[in-house]
């Protein structure tokens, strides 16, 4: 685990921010270390949840947003409901997720692009388009599909559609997005 | 009674493709029950893992949107089999709730949803609406001799104050429902532990690790399937066993039903309207045993 010099590089604006998006009070979190206890990826993370918890309390705004960690969180929901303070420590985690996008932060990239391929299906298609999914993903990443070895499971089982699905919303699920974007641009 | 037992439907879009057994043996035994499935038309997907982990203005009107259609119906409550689908719905509704972020999801949307829909799960309704007792008067094929272990995945019950049925840490509703079918449900102590989730994909060295540890420890304590609510879990367990076998040097044979596919078969229905062909790994022995007087 890296050694932080949090004197140096105190951010309030940074805890005010996470604070405002998330609806949470930072100040109660007293370092119990429950949420890490609980946390099924802290084998992955490189600073378990709770140090985030902490790092945000001391405004290590850049440390936070290009931690590995919040990429690898699955929204489990297991440190929320430890928590012994009531703290959604899982919200925390999704926005701070958030942050690290718009500031261009990208620490795991297949994770990443796999999230931006499902939502490119979305957009596209209204519904996922399980397929076409896994081509973007492979185009993104320029990595062979690690996976080759389900193929002949899958295949006969009739389960993968070769056509993307058509629904009568598909305009209007783009639209959703598309505002979406406009009001990110504001 | 049957009645009452009417609802929307949101399949989702894993149960078009992936998990479609899910979907498969979810409206065979909802047919057989009386529990009437309105699908709701022209659904749209609810955004999944990917869109809240983008925005939650953005993932709440993308599970927003399905609600509106609910709201056209003039059904009370929507129902959804798969608890990834479920909990965007729910925590949609749930952040709703507050006026200022409920005007920025409609502003996104060209139909506002403005509240008054209610989402549960397929199970909650079957252990609720219609309650344990009827489900147990319809059994035909107890499924006696079959050792299982409920394996609720992370989300199903958590975090309690959105998802509002059963125990977080405990729950039990699959149990009493197997257990209300003639099967032997024992404890399993990773009941919601999280199997890996969406990482198959990205980083499948994190699902061999976590839902390895399920295969294992549903091995311990003997039991011959597992049995899930999740087509994440479902796939993570099934299809990718030989992947995690292979990764861990394990020799794991272990079925991975949906819990819909156990009831239809002790409510006598037919395995492939059940999809019971479409898993994986396969469960004909595990079948084949169901109330074959046990030789011990
Ligand atoms: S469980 Fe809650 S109080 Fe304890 S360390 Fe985690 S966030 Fe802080
Ligand atoms: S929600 Fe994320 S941080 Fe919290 S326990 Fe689960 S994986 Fe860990």
């Amino acid at each position: 685990m890296e050694i932080v010099n949090i004197t140096k590089s105190y951010d309030s604006s940074f805890v005010k921010q996470v604070e405002k998006e998330s609806g949470q009070n930072m100040s109660h979190c007293y370092q119990c270390g429950n949420c890490t206890a609980g946390c099924p990826y802290t084998f992955v993370y490189d600073q378990p949840v709770n140090q985030i918890m902490r790092l945000v309390q001391a405004g290590q705004k850049e440390t936070v947003l290009k931690s590995k960690s919040l990429w690898l969180c699955a929204t489990c929901e297991s440190c929320t409901t430890r928590c012994p303070n009531n703290i959604d420590v899982a919200h925390i985690m999704d926005v701070l997720r958030h942050m690290a996008r718009r500031e261009g932060y990208a620490p795991v990239p297949t994770v990443k692009s796999f999230w931006d391929s499902f939502l490119s299906s979305v957009e596209k298609h209204g519904r996922v388009f399980e397929i076409g999914l896994l081509a973007s993903y492979i185009a993104k990443t320029g990595r062979f599909w690690t996976d080759v070895d389900l193929g002949p499971k899958v295949l006969p089982k009739g389960k993968m559609h070769f056509k993307p699905p058509q629904i009568q919303g598909k305009e209007e699920v783009q639209k959703i997005f598309n505002r979406f974007k406009e009001e990110s641009r504001k | 009674m049957s009645d009452s037992l009417n609802y929307a439907y949101y399949p989702g879009c894993s149960g078009t493709g992936t998990s479609i057994e899910y979907d498969m043996s979810t409206r065979a035994i909802c047919a057989k029950l009386g529990i009437t499935l309105n699908e709701i038309p022209d659904w749209s997907c609810c955004g999944s893992t990917p869109a809240h982990t983008v925005d939650h203005t953005l993932s709440s009107a993308l599970s927003a949107r399905n609600l509106a259609l609910v709201e056209k119906m003039n059904l009370s409550t929507a129902i959804t089999p798969c608890p990834s689908c479920l909990t965007n719905l729910k925590t949609a509704t749930h952040r709703m709730g507050k006026d200022e972020f409920r005007d920025d999801v409609n502003k996104l949307l060209d139909t506002p949803y403005n509240g008054g829909v209610d989402t549960k799960s397929v199970l909650q309704i079957i252990v609720e609406d219609m309650g344990l007792d009827a489900l147990k008067s319809k059994v035909v094929k107890p499924l006696k001799g079959l050792k299982v272990a409920a394996y609720y995945g992370c989300i199903m019950n958590r975090p309690p104050e959105v998802m509002n049925f059963d125990d977080p840490e405990h729950p039990m509703a699959m149990d009493n429902i197997l257990t209300a079918l003639g099967a032997t449900v024992l404890p399993f102590p990773l009941k919601v532990e999280c199997c890996g989730a969406s990482f198959g994909i990205p980083r499948k060295d994190i699902v061999m690790s976590l839902s390895g540890k399920l295969l294992d420890a549903a091995q311990d304590i003997g039991a011959t399937a597992l049995v899930t609510a999740c087509p994440l879990c479902q796939m993570n367990l099934d299809l990718r066993q030989d992947q995690i076998n292979s990764a861990n040097g394990a020799k794991h044979n272990i079925p991975v039903f949906y819990y819909t596919q156990l009831i239809g078969l002790a409510l006598g229905l037919d395995e492939k309207e059940l999809g019971i062909d479409k898993l994986c790994v396969s469960p004909r022995k595990v079948i084949n045993d169901i109330g074959a007087e046990d030789a011990s």
